[in-house]
């Protein structure tokens, strides 16, 4: 597989910061074409200014982004924006169109795409994020749920090659995360799209080929969700809950249970859990 | 204070072709000092529901009585000042509220609009502060300055220096890093003990049903379908998926569990429960005091 993301020595501070400060410090990191990536790292350690830095919307102090072979830089960066979709957490921030129909079809329009094949898109998006009968309401008035759908729906629309999901699946519940986050396999099926996705939910993050662990503007350590999600209790630390196993674990050693130290899946759990039990 | 609504319902835009009915025959009472949690799909009425607590929505018909004051369709809008200093909102990301130079003006701000004089709020003010868990130091800092959660910490003490009866949160953890909502949580419960409040909270988390709360309004279509303690409603797996509710993790687990064969005597709730169900099952030679052998 190519490398459609390479990120190297990336320095970021923003311009209110001390010279001596940096937001991001020394990041390097490569996302191979189709690969699910997810970044996690606590409120404030410098994922979503990462994203930023991804397609250009902020400027690094140092470093070399490359994108799809194409290194950053203010010639290249339309260029770039048309390869990558962004959902933001807080979707206001990026509604434009009067009508959910109109903003998700907003992207189309810049491109260039005809009016046939663009309403047919627009309202193929819409119905993928179950979002169809809504289309001639006006975003604002929207829940904060459907407003990430519509968000989510602008870029199925606009068939990127990397999607960027900044916590786009916070406000959903628990039924609707999940349902998204089935759209985002069924694109990534359809297209061999590339997801980076920057969240706190465990369920996202184990969705990922690899989870990448930023820490105060670092880079602190990368590895399969089961890799990372050894770290139990610790993983409070890195912006994530704990998976239900470890939590379960954790309470069981609490009350003097000899647990394995190993990651085990809900279904490992109850797997060992059975076992114990029918060897009494 | 105890909220009880009698039938009542509730249209938005009544007699236009915009005519939306949202609450249908409402009888349900949020009894004095419980922690309340108000659960439902999207769009199944909480929100509307959240708006009549202190009367930012009238009924239709109906009557909803906050403590000894009856609001009806009737009712004056004039006059609810000290019913809405006794019901404290905190809405989604409340952050968005902060509006003043300094924090400290900031939380300020509620109690000078009930009456209270500047060198009293001030006071308030610093109280707050202290019991929403932040330092002192950042009175005189501008609340923008402030990372995330700070900024919503600020926002709450400026409800809580209103000294309500009532604290009704609506999805209050959205957007913060888990170690941030554990935070928040724990700092509710250490208020409502504090201060004697009841709290509402709207929320679509099951495992902060479980953990935290005492008492359950379960909303599909405009209607209250279930009142409950946590474990009555999440005994029935089966009717919460027909409302498009989900499990605690906890519970999720243990069904599964079940479905191998293993029971019971209660349905476990949080891991702490759930633990402890399991050590009565499983065989003496697991439990090592928690050595682990080499």
């Amino acid at each position: 597989m190519s490398q459609i993301i390479d990120v190297e020595h990336l320095n970021y501070r923003y311009p209110q910061q001390a010279a001596d400060q940096l937001t991001l410090t020394d990041i390097s990191f490569t996302v191979a074409a189709g690969e699910w990536v997810a970044i996690v790292g606590h409120n404030g350690s410098g994922k979503s200014t990462l994203a930023k830095n991804l397609n250009g919307l902020l400027a690094p102090v140092s470093g070399k982004i490359t994108i799809d072979g194409q290194v950053l830089s203010e010639q290249t960066v339309w260029d770039i924006r048309r390869k990558i979709g962004m959902v933001f957490q807080n979707p206001d921030n990026q509604f434009v169109g009067a009508t959910v129909e109109d903003d998700v079809a907003f992207s189309l329009e810049n491109q260039g795409i005809p009016r046939d094949e663009m309403l047919s898109r627009v309202a193929e998006a819409l119905a993928q994020v179950d979002m169809q009968d809504f289309a001639t309401r006006e975003p604002a008035r929207l829940s904060g749920g459907q407003k990430q759908r519509v968000a989510l729906a602008g870029m199925i629309a606009a068939r990127p090659q990397i999607l960027i999901l900044d916590e786009a699946t916070s406000m959903l519940d628990p039924e609707g995360r999940a349902e998204v986050l089935q759209t985002i396999r069924q694109m990534k099926a359809d297209s061999d799209l590339t997801v980076l996705s920057i969240t706190h939910d465990i369920d996202e993050a184990a969705n990922a080929n690899r989870v990448l662990v930023v820490n105060d503007g670092h880079l602190v350590e990368e590895g399969t969700p089961a890799e990372i999600f050894q770290h139990g209790p610790a993983l409070i630390k890195m912006g994530l809950d704990m998976p239900y196993p470890e939590r379960l674990k954790a309470a069981l050693a609490r009350l003097g249970v000899q647990v394995p130290a190993t990651y085990l899946t809900e279904k490992g759990m109850a797997d060992w859990l059975w076992q114990l039990r029918s060897n009494k | 204070m105890a909220i009880t609504f009698k039938q009542v319902e509730f249209t938005y835009q009544p007699g236009t072709p915009f005519e939306t009915k949202a609450l249908t025959d409402i009888n349900v009472t949020i009894p004095d000092g419980s922690y309340t949690a108000l659960i439902g799909h999207t769009g199944s009425g909480k929100s509307t529901l959240l708006q009549h607590l202190d009367a930012l929505l009238k009924p239709t018909s109906g009557t909803v009585t906050i403590g000894d004051r009856v609001i009806t369709p009737t009712t004056s809008n004039k006059d609810l000042k000290s019913l809405r200093q006794h019901v404290g909102i905190v809405f989604q990301f409340p952050e968005s509220q902060l509006f003043e130079e300094t924090v400290e003006k900031d939380i300020a701000f509620g109690p000078q609009n009930f009456g209270a004089s500047e060198a009293d709020a001030l006071k308030l003010a610093a109280k707050m502060l202290t019991l929403v868990g932040l330092d002192s130091d950042l009175l005189q800092r501008s609340p923008f300055d402030l990372s995330g959660g700070q900024m919503r910490r600020v926002a709450i003490a400026g409800v809580l220096a209103m000294q309500p009866k009532v604290l009704v949160l609506d999805e209050p953890t959205a957007g913060l890093d888990p170690q941030g909502r554990l935070e928040m949580m724990e700092m509710f419960a250490r208020l409502r003990h504090e201060q004697q409040l009841t709290i509402v909270l709207v929320t679509h988390q099951m495992d902060d049903v479980a953990n935290y709360a005492n008492n359950v309004i379960v909303m599909d279509h405009g209607q209250v379908v279930k009142t409950g303690t946590p474990q009555a409603i999440f005994k029935d797996p089966q009717w919460l998926a027909e409302h498009h509710l989900g499990l605690p993790k906890t519970t999720a687990f243990a069904q599964q569990l079940m479905a191998r064969g293993m029971t019971f005597d209660e349905m476990p709730l949080t891991e702490d429960q759930l633990a402890a169900a399991l050590v009565k099952q499983l065989p003496a030679s697991m439990l090592g005091g928690g050595d682990h052998d080499e």
